[in-house]
């Protein structure tokens, strides 16, 4: 019925400023700028779109049959599958200058006639297409018959080849290309192997290849934040400790810095003329050195920033672990240390597995730490922005190293599987469940404890510097103390008319929170979809498909953009200076964490909550609604923290995709680093940093905790 | 049916608008490759003089051409403003902007006309800057070394691990260092003046004005950049000092080009003639910028670099420019300078 909406009454191009609707007095329905389809095909025009009026059209005939009838499900695959095949074989083969590929003139003579990006009318006929055919599936008996499950999985699947796939493809394909434009596998392997990506020179004096350099900095990361995640979760979920609420908000600032802001906080500290530097070389008498640059500087700063990602994803499986396991050992006289090795920790592996990788990822395509504290340390994700803006303009170098690093990713991937295993992890069942975690072993938690201090206070001790640094007239130089910074970001002045937001500030400030408000929900649901798909269903093409949903997270953000750029800034999907195409990249770059976090606490989910959800009589969306997202709540907060935030601090992607009138925070922020005006980066990245907490304290209190109907720990007496 | 409702607001947010129509009269995309302050000052000022709706976009020159290598099949932009010239010159060879005669030529400098016919009229010179070097008065006193006037200065044994350059396979200010030195000292002369210098480097820095800015916060005391990039760092108040080597030295032409297919052809060519109007070309004096402007009418700031004091070599932008001389030298650089021990 949608399909026959947007068929019918809509446009099918896209059209500017839609919401004015003055597309509607505009000529329509007759003007073919703006004209649905069924009237370019009335007027003779766009014939091409006319065979899809037949696979529409079909769907109806068999209406009246049961679902249980073979023609009824025959017609509908075919009837969606060919409708939603011709739509893309049509966006693609005819563009803006008639025939897109070179063969197709040749066999059908010139088109004299082209199209533009597809609007609302072409966006619904899609998605009903979809729909018909994922119904025709299951009417087929494809995963039981469910209609839910089978729209959830064509849904992902389309919308994720559309975002993530086809750009990336696009992208990938340079690599084949040789330098007069044509494409050959020797000069891809010519570029392969060469020394900067794969050389052993810091054995002998020099420097290593990038890809090494990157493979052992991502291992180092990704152990480090998978270590410090597990002790913050320990010392919330099993301590006595006091202070949890502001250890939370602790945990999360550094996901909630712009980038170049912890860079740069640790150069003016640590760096050769850092005050730190400079403290001890006065009080012990030593040579100040450029330690930081390198290898140890981004290490500090990537462990800084990643570690509440692992903390994310760990709070949830800690949590989660069943008390009445570890009783149960306690009970079968195991000491609180051999229950915390035998049956805590192995219980925790989802979340471990999931954590590292994580931190693996984030790490391989961080960008902007090696940026400011790389020295002469080359990494890949470096390497390739610079291949592709670099004084060399080698998109195919660029598409050759990413290659290199999804190698990497995708050996992770695999890694992380081997090692759980077929094991089972469930420990929320459906059974009454009312134990107290036991405190943590006092072997591990003295250790935890310095550890999570010494770190904190470091964190803490960043953080101080930062909001000092908004303050001083000049960061480093002069200390006088100052608001002029403020001032000129977010002065508001009273005229006529009320309130003006005059500062320099206000309008990439307004379109970063909108922006990041849009993309959050939806990451979320995108997120938690595709991991109760990966999951609790079967179907073909899993594996690649779970592999395919992390693409674009382990991808360098401006890979991405330019990906994007090649991708959607043709029909049939045109959507470049606009604000979509944010919210789109923001979307499936940070959809990966939804993903993680929700399968690592629905592995430790008991399949018997859903089974016995079904055999009551609810169908599977229900299931997912009412049994499954309420126990998902850390995953669910998980996801909406992170993807907001993230939206708010991305920067490599965004580069190529801020326009004019969509410009982001962080390209202002970086605009002014390179203007020398750090104060006012470091007021603007200190403003948004209180905007975040706030924002996640909120989601937070929207989201609420989950109870697993057990005792809390506090009024349990220990 | 919810279902369907969920799956069609999913595509629905990501497929949208498109801007597929024609664009309304008097707009102009403006892609700018200056600072953020300039960029904002020409795009105002454009508005008034003529009009003309602005919608700025500021990206490094590096990101704007990557940008319309991957848009050139739908161009979005109409004209580039700003930065160095050599991606310019880049898009021109690879037939990204449009060839555009303007009647303004009578009153700019010679070097901003010559880096036209070098590109078939493709791209002009809008300002220059000297390459050079900066030096953070402080660490220098602590060190107690005396002040380098010269390139030759830097190779001294007692620089070494002070001096910043960023990597030429990166940054256009360093590959302009290395065609520099193969232009001023002769081809083996230059490789073998790169090799010593290797020796003081610290660090290869990604962004070219990175050294400079590193040496303004302490981190290096030497930082090899575009003079009006050290002089930025002295208006803002770090102890930098910059130098215009004594042995000559090599320069930026900052450069403007019409995007190829542009949409608004016409805005694009008005603010083409009008960028190198002496009034619009003297709007740098309001923004800290520090090159000199290629109208010769148009004044420049007092505190850029002389350049009638600086000695410039014959620059030649036509061969240094190419793809090819780039590829051959980058490659000479990586495989006998950048693989030699530190």
């Amino acid at each position: 019925m949608i399909g026959w909406a947007g068929f019918l009454l809509l446009p099918w191009y896209g059209v500017e400023d839609f919401y004015t609707f003055k597309w509607l007095l505009d000529g329509w329905p007759m003007d073919s700028d703006y004209a649905p389809a069924i009237m370019l095909i009335a007027q003779g025009q766009k014939l091409w779109l006319a065979p899809m009026l037949l696979a529409l059209a079909a769907p109806l005939l068999v209406m009246r049959r049961r679902k249980t009838d073979a023609i009824y499900g025959k017609v509908l695959i075919v009837a969606g599958g060919f409708g939603f095949a011709w739509l893309v074989a049509q966006g693609l083969g005819i563009g803006l200058r008639g025939y897109a590929y070179g063969w197709m003139i040749a066999l059908f003579g010139d088109l004299g006639d082209r199209q533009f990006g597809m609007g609302y009318g072409g966006l619904l006929v899609a998605s009903s297409f979809l729909f018909v055919f994922t119904q025709g599936i299951a009417a087929r008996g494809a995963v039981n018959g469910d209609v839910f499950v089978t729209a959830a999985i064509g849904g992902v699947v389309a919308v994720v080849t559309i975002f993530v796939f086809f750009p990336i493809t696009k992208m990938l394909g340079a690599a084949f290309i040789s330098d007069d434009g044509g494409y050959s596998i020797m000069e891809f392997f010519g570029k392969f192997v060469d020394r900067r990506i794969w050389g052993l020179g810091c054995f002998s004096g020099t420097n290593c290849g990038a890809a090494w350099n990157s493979l052992f900095l991502a291992i180092l990361v990704g152990l480090l934040t998978t270590t410090l995640g597990l002790i913050f979760a320990l010392v919330l979920t099993r301590s006595g400790f006091k202070y949890k609420q502001s250890l939370r908000a602790l945990t999360v600032l550094p996901i909630i810095t712009p980038p170049f802001v912890i860079g740069l906080a640790l150069i003016l500290l640590f760096g050769l003329s850092g005050t730190v530097t400079q403290w001890v070389a006065g009080v012990f008498d030593v040579q100040p050195t450029r330690w930081l640059y390198g290898m140890p500087g981004i290490l500090i700063a990537q462990t800084l920033a990643f570690t509440p990602i692992a903390f994310l994803v760990m709070i949830g499986v800690v949590e989660g672990v069943s008390p009445s396991m570890e009783e149960a050992a306690q009970t079968l006289r195991a000491n609180r240390w051999q229950t915390f090795r035998t049956v805590s920790l192995p219980l925790m592996r989802p979340g471990l597995a999931n954590a590292f990788l994580l931190g693996f990822i984030e790490s391989m395509a961080d960008f902007g730490n090696p940026l400011v504290l790389g020295g002469n340390f080359d990494v890949l994700s470096t390497e390739i922005f610079f291949a592709i803006v670099g004084a060399q303009y080698d998109q195919s170098r660029a598409a050759i190293l990413a290659m290199v690093l999804l190698g990497f990713t995708l050996g992770a991937f695999y890694l992380q599987r081997f090692w759980l295993g077929k094991k089972s992890y469930t420990t929320v069942t459906g059974k009454g469940d009312s134990g107290v975690h036991p405190p943590m072993p006092k072997r591990i938690a003295l250790p935890v404890y310095a550890i999570a201090g010494t770190w904190g206070l470091f964190t803490i001790m960043v953080y101080c510097y930062i909001i000092y640094g908004s303050f001083v007239q000049l960061w480093g130089v002069d200390d006088t103390l100052t608001f002029k910074h403020y001032m000129t970001a977010f002065a508001v002045t009273w005229g006529d008319g009320g309130m003006r937001w005059t500062g320099s500030a206000w309008d990439s400030f307004f379109t970063t929170i909108m922006i990041a408000t849009i993309a959050a929900p939806f990451t979320a649901v995108m997120g938690l979809i595709t991991a109760y798909l990966l999951t609790r269903q079967n179907f073909a093409g899993k594996r690649s498909f779970e592999f395919g949903t992390m693409l674009s997270f382990a991808i360098p953000g401006t890979v991405i953009g330019v990906a994007y750029i090649l991708a959607f800034n043709v029909p049939p999907i045109e959507i470049t200076g606009t604000g979509i195409i944010l919210v789109v990249s923001f979307v499936f770059r940070n959809m990966p964490v939804g993903v993680r976090a929700g399968i690592a606490s629905m592995s430790q989910l008991d399949k018997s909550l859903d089974e016995s959800s079904l055999t009551l009589g609810a169908n599977s969306w229900q299931t997912f609604r009412l049994i499954i997202l309420p126990l998902l709540r850390p995953a669910i907060l998980a996801a909406l923290v992170y993807s907001f935030v993230r939206a708010m601090t991305a920067i490599s992607a965004v580069i190529f995709l801020v326009s004019a009138r969509y410009d982001m925070a962080t390209s202002y922020i970086i605009g002014r680093v390179e203007n020398n005006d750090y104060g006012l980066a470091i007021a603007y990245s200190t403003a948004l940093i209180f905007v975040m907490l706030f924002a996640v304290g909120m989601l937070q209190l929207a989201v609420g905790r989950t109870k697993i109907g057990r005792r809390s720990s506090n009024s349990g007496g220990h | 049916m919810r279902n369907t409702t969920l799956a069609a607001s999913v595509l629905a947010l990501s497929t949208g608008l498109s801007a597929g129509g024609a664009m309304a009269d008097g707009k102009l995309n403006f892609y700018c490759s200056a600072q953020e302050e300039w960029c904002q000052l020409m795009a105002r000022s454009f508005e008034e003089f003529s009009g003309v709706d602005v919608d700025m976009t500021r990206k490094s020159s590096g990101e704007t051409f990557a940008q319309m290598k991957a848009e050139e099949a739908n161009p979005k932009g109409d004209i580039w403003w700003g930065g160095t010239g050599d991606p310019h010159l880049q898009a021109a060879e690879e037939d990204l902007t449009e060839p555009y005669v303007s009647p303004m030529r009578d009153q700019l400098h010679p070097w901003a006309i010559a880096q036209a016919t070098s590109a078939n009229d493709k791209t002009i010179g809008i300002y220059s800057g000297a390459l050079g070097f900066g030096y953070n008065t402080k660490l220098l006193a602590d060190a107690g070394l005396t002040a380098p006037a010269c390139w030759e200065d830097l190779t001294k044994p007692e620089f070494k691990g002070k001096v910043q350059m960023a990597n030429p396979n990166s940054s256009g200010t360093a590959y302009t260092a290395l065609a520099t030195m193969v232009q001023l000292f002769g081809e083996e002369a230059g490789f073998d003046y790169m090799k010593r210098l290797h020796a003081n480097i610290n660090q290869y820095t990604k962004s070219g004005s990175a050294p400079i800015k590193a040496a303004g916060t302490g981190e290096t005391t030497v930082g090899i950049v575009f003079l009006h990039d050290a002089v930025a760092q002295t208006v803002a108040g770090f102890p930098i000092v910059s130098v215009a080597p004594c042995e000559g030295t090599g320069y930026e032409i900052g450069s403007m080009s019409i995007v190829k297919g542009a949409r608004n052809m016409d805005e694009a060519k008005k603010f083409y003639d009008w960028a190198l109007t002496a009034e619009a070309q003297t709007l740098s004096l309001q923004v800290n910028a520090f090159q000199v402007m290629s109208n010769m009418a148009a004044t420049s700031s007092d505190k850029a670099p002389d350049m009638s004091t600086i000695k410039l070599i014959d620059y030649d932008f036509t061969k240094y420019g190419s793809s090819d001389e780039r590829k051959r030298l980058l490659e000479k650089w990586d495989n006998e300078v950048s693989t030699l021990p530190q």
